[in-house]
């Protein structure tokens, strides 16, 4: 099986993988990064967003092979210990029920806000749609986004 | 002088303590019954045994507190909720307060279930007890250290005060705590037994005393009734393993499970050439013999998914070559009984509708008259799809079975009858099982069926290494345990501007109404009233889905009683509040519901929404709800978006007793009405040929944040026992929405979902 070199959090991860293997799965399986999540295989559900050179992106979606020289982050780089103004805002709310499609809903946010800082709720709204929440905690992620777009500007 | 509690040793008692060897006390107690005679606690933390206990209570010498629970968290917050009930009567300062997930190794464990809001519900007077009793025993020790009666010392925030205003902190009379007698409580906690066995009872007053433990008086709640956060938040958000998924061992494989692509077919042959040849894939085998054994002599008939074939395995040493590896597979398969699909199902069910083989649920008094000397008599029929589950974590679960001993590891509702039906289908001795709960990432009652653990296992069994059976969502999709698709058709008398007479009847797939439903509200409030049930065998399989029957009966109900109301030319609410009046005072004890509570749900939720003032272009639909033993009434906004209606806002009232943790009570709250409002609007699953239409979200359509209202959720204030959250906001939302719809559009929906039957027409009957 091929070898490839993946920057993830910052450093370099070498994985014996077929070439066509999902970063998510590579993430989960070879690294035990577990913290990025399976949900639907199709990029539908967003559960696996992780960032790659500051844009989110479904895991899912990204082979190994593709990922040269990409910077990648996942939620167990996000930050160090919990202190993302993202992560923050969703302990202040206390946004999680079951609490599995939060590293994504987290990995989507953090990444729209770096390039919206100061977005609308309708912006909000309109750019968390592609991850699913199936307990339905929308309100309260739609306020977390909200209050760490408010941290990060003050 | 010495202390002079009595502190009586009560052979019933439900709580035993010991000293643990390693220092503190360590508390076992039961939620339902009383300790067995022969329980034994442990001395050392690694042996805590849950046969005899349902939960332990560490406090250690520095006045830590540490809860172990076994109980397992699909998301509606037990975890957080449960231990601040025990912390608020020991009295101790939430953040010395710790909670650990207990590991189940029982065949008599047989009460740790996460459904049916029950939780809160079932556990209220043991946990209550136990902090008390707990509380109690600190202040004996204390009380005895320093020769006082302990009458005379009172215990607040983990430390005892004595009259001459001397402290000791818990942890300091921890010792000699673990060796009094424990204080003897009265037995309301034990006869919890008995209720546990109704699903549903009457509201009770929160009690003050039991025994000489002294519970606390809910107006000096300091912890109960504050917002706390998710006790596991920090591992949420950092991306920690905590779900089935996540977990691994040293030397596990992975394991993809064909199952038959339609319900009704079996496996007849396969080929694995192309399979084996996928880079990481190890094997692959057959199971379900032994699964086809046991489902023979069972008669289990909840789970379609052990139907009766053997399925194909791919084993693999990652999860990719799984899937890669079963994507290869070629199968035949025959057909073992009709495949079957959703346009003969909406004739099967309609028949059954306009037919007479019904088995009656409640008769009062005469409807056939009441019709016959009626006014006018509305008649309406309403109809709801499949649904499946969709939980975010596909079904998953770790086994390894060797010789000696059987790990069973993962996110399932019903661990004790998963770990019975294993050793009864390996033919193991449940001794030698072990059965360990993850977090769920989520339930809505697909994870009360263990199909998914018995093929983990028969796996493993087979392989002998350990195995991680997973499910994509396409497997999860297609081989579910669906919510049933129902019809209703309700008819009602008008005579003299009254609702005299009302007939339910309900058609639906594999299994009717159940307990008290039949009973809810308007049964009781209208002389004449009978609801009858039928139902069709399918080999589809069907069961529980978040707010079993009344999901959708709700929707039923709550749109037929706003369709009467605008036929009588009524206020709606007035119309409910009315019919509400002659509930009072009844004695029959089948009505669990209470007039009042449902009619001062409905009156908050007017206030809270401005129902009695609408704003331009914003209609509002009102209705109020009782069931799992929580009375809720919601009012949906919804405003035209072009020729599109879109559901803005939904104010929810809800009286649910005390709220233990109003943070984590509203998330549930909020959680249920917009997963009503989206299953009610978008939720759709068809069969053809035996074989679901949509197996993935490109095709099944849930509900986004962009579609989401805003929930703001108001609370009836009370001390009235606390009843659960998880599913009662779900079936009003639905019902609150279509009453919205039909201001806003001029239409009445008559059928699930909304989206795509805006324009039905009502079926008369």
């Amino acid at each position: 099986m091929p070898t490839y070199n993946l920057k993830i959090n910052g450093s370099v991860q070498s994985i014996e993988a077929a070439e066509d293997t999902p970063l998510l799965w590579a993430l989960r399986d070879q690294l035990d990064m577990v913290g990025t999540k399976y949900g639907c295989g199709i990029g539908q559900c967003g559960s696996c967003t992780v960032h790659v050179d500051g844009n989110a992106i479904r895991s899912c979606q990204l082979q190994i092979s593709q990922l040269d020289g990409k910077e990648i982050t996942t939620i167990e780089g996000l930050s160090e210990d919990g202190s993302h103004p993202v992560q923050e805002a969703w302990k202040a709310i206390d946004v999680p029920q079951c609490g599995y499609c939060q590293a994504g809903q987290i990995m989507t946010a953090s990444a729209f806000l770096e390039k919206n800082p100061n977005p609308s709720r309708e912006e909000i709204r309109n750019a968390m749609h592609g991850n699913i929440c199936r307990c339905a905690s929308y309100n309260r992620i739609e306020n977390a986004v909200a209050m760490a777009a408010e941290k990060k500007m003050a | 002088m010495s202390s002079t509690i009595s502190t009586k040793f009560s052979r019933r008692s439900f709580l035993r303590t010991s000293s643990l060897a390693s220092g503190g006390m360590l508390i076992g107690f039961n939620f339902f019954t009383a300790c067995k005679d022969t329980a034994k606690m442990p001395v050392d933390i690694a042996e805590l045994n849950y046969n005899d206990f349902n939960a332990f209570i560490k406090i250690s010498d520095e006045g830590m507190v540490t809860i172990f629970s076994p109980n397992p968290e699909i998301g509606q917050g037990v975890k957080t909720s449960m231990p601040m009930i025990i912390a608020e009567e020991l009295d101790v300062p939430w953040e010395n307060v710790n909670v650990v997930q207990g590991i189940l190794d029982t065949q008599n464990y047989t009460r740790q279930v996460a459904g049916g809001s029950q939780s809160i519900r079932f556990g209220w007077d043991a946990l209550r007890q136990t902090g008390a009793t707990a509380r109690q025993l600190l202040v004996n020790a204390a009380a005895a250290r320093w020769g006082v009666d302990a009458s005379e010392c009172s215990a607040k925030q983990g430390v005892i005060t004595n009259a001459n205003g001397e402290t000791l902190g818990y942890g300091e009379v921890v010792k000699e705590a673990a060796l009094l007698q424990v204080p003897e409580s009265e037995d309301s906690a034990i006869e919890e037994e008995s209720k546990s066995e109704n699903p549903e009872f009457k509201d009770e007053k929160t009690e003050g005393i039991a025994g000489n433990v002294t519970l606390k008086d809910p107006k000096d709640y300091t912890l109960i009734g504050t917002d706390v956060g998710n006790v596991d938040i920090d591992e949420i958000i950092t991306g920690k393993p905590l779900f089935g998924l996540d977990y691994k061992v040293e030397g596990m494989v992975y394991a993809s499970v064909l199952r038959p692509p339609a319900f009704g077919q079996v496996l007849e042959s396969y080929d694995d050439t192309a399979a084996k040849a996928v880079t990481g894939v190890i094997d692959v085998i057959k199971i379900g013999e032994k699964a086809k054994a046991l489902l023979a002599k069972d008669e289990v008939n909840w789970t379609a998914i052990l139907a009766p074939t053997e399925k194909v395995v791919v084993i693999a040493e990652n999860s990719w070559a799984a899937i890669k590896g079963k994507k290869a597979l070629k199968a035949e398969w025959s057909d073992n009984s009709p495949l079957e699909n959703t346009k003969a199902h909406d004739k099967i069910l309609t028949d059954l509708l306009d037919g007479n083989e019904f088995q009656n649920m409640r008769k009062d008094g005469d409807v056939k008259k009441a019709f016959k000397q009626a006014d006018k008599v509305v008649e309406r029929t309403y109809e709801s799809p499949f649904l499946p589950h969709n939980t975010m974590e596909p079904m998953n679960f770790f086994a390894d079975v060797t010789d000696s001993k059987i790990l069973l590891v993962g996110p399932v509702q019903t661990p004790a009858d998963a770990a019975a039906t294993v050793a009864e289908m390996l033919g193991r001795d449940e001794k030698d099982i072990r059965l360990e709960m993850t977090r769920m990432g989520g339930g809505f009652g697909r994870r009360l069926y263990g199909d998914f653990v018995y093929e983990a296992a028969e796996i493993s069994d087979k392989i002998r290494k350990p195995v991680k059976m997973f499910s994509t969502r396409e497997d999860d999709m297609m081989t579910g345990v669906y919510r049933p698709a129902i019809k209703y058709r309700i008819a009602a008398s008008i005579k003299d501007g009254e609702v005299t007479g009302y007939h339910l009847k309900e058609a639906a797939v594999n299994g009717n109404m159940y307990g008290l439903i039949p009973n809810f509200f308007p049964a009781g409030a209208i002389e004449n009233y009978q609801v009858d049930v039928a139902k069709y065998d399918s080999n589809i399989s069907t069961g529980a889905w978040r707010a079993p029957y009344t999901n959708f009966l709700s929707y039923a109900e709550q749109s037929f009683l706003d369709e009467l109301a605008e036929v009588m030319e009524k206020d709606p609410v007035q119309m409910r509040l009315d019919l509400l009046e002659k509930v009072k005072g009844t004695n029959d004890d089948r009505i669990q519901y209470s007039a009042e509570r449902l009619q001062d749900v409905l009156k908050l939720a007017v206030e809270k929404s401005g129902y009695r003032t609408p704003k331009d272009g914003v209609y509002q639909g009102v209705c109020a709800y009782y069931c799992h033993n929580t009375h809720v009434a919601e009012v949906a906004d919804v405003v035209m978006e072009g020729e599109q209606p879109v559901v803005k806002k939904i104010t929810v009232a809800v009286d649910c007793g005390i709220v233990i943790n109003p943070l984590g009570a509203k998330n549930q709250i909020e959680g249920g009405a917009i997963d009503g409002v989206g299953h009610s609007m978008y939720g759709d699953f068809v069969f053809e040929n035996g074989m679901p239409t949509s197996n993935n979200y490109d095709k099944y359509r849930l509900i986004r944040m962009n579609e989401s209202p805003i929930v703001e959720t108001h609370f009836v204030k009370n001390t009235l026992s606390p009843t659960g959250l998880g599913e009662p906001t779900l079936p009003p939302a639905g019902a609150a929405v279509a009453i919205a719809m039909k201001k806003a559009t001029g239409n009445r929906v008559y059928k699930q979902p909304f989206v795509s039957n805006m324009n039905s027409k009502p079926i008369l009957g």
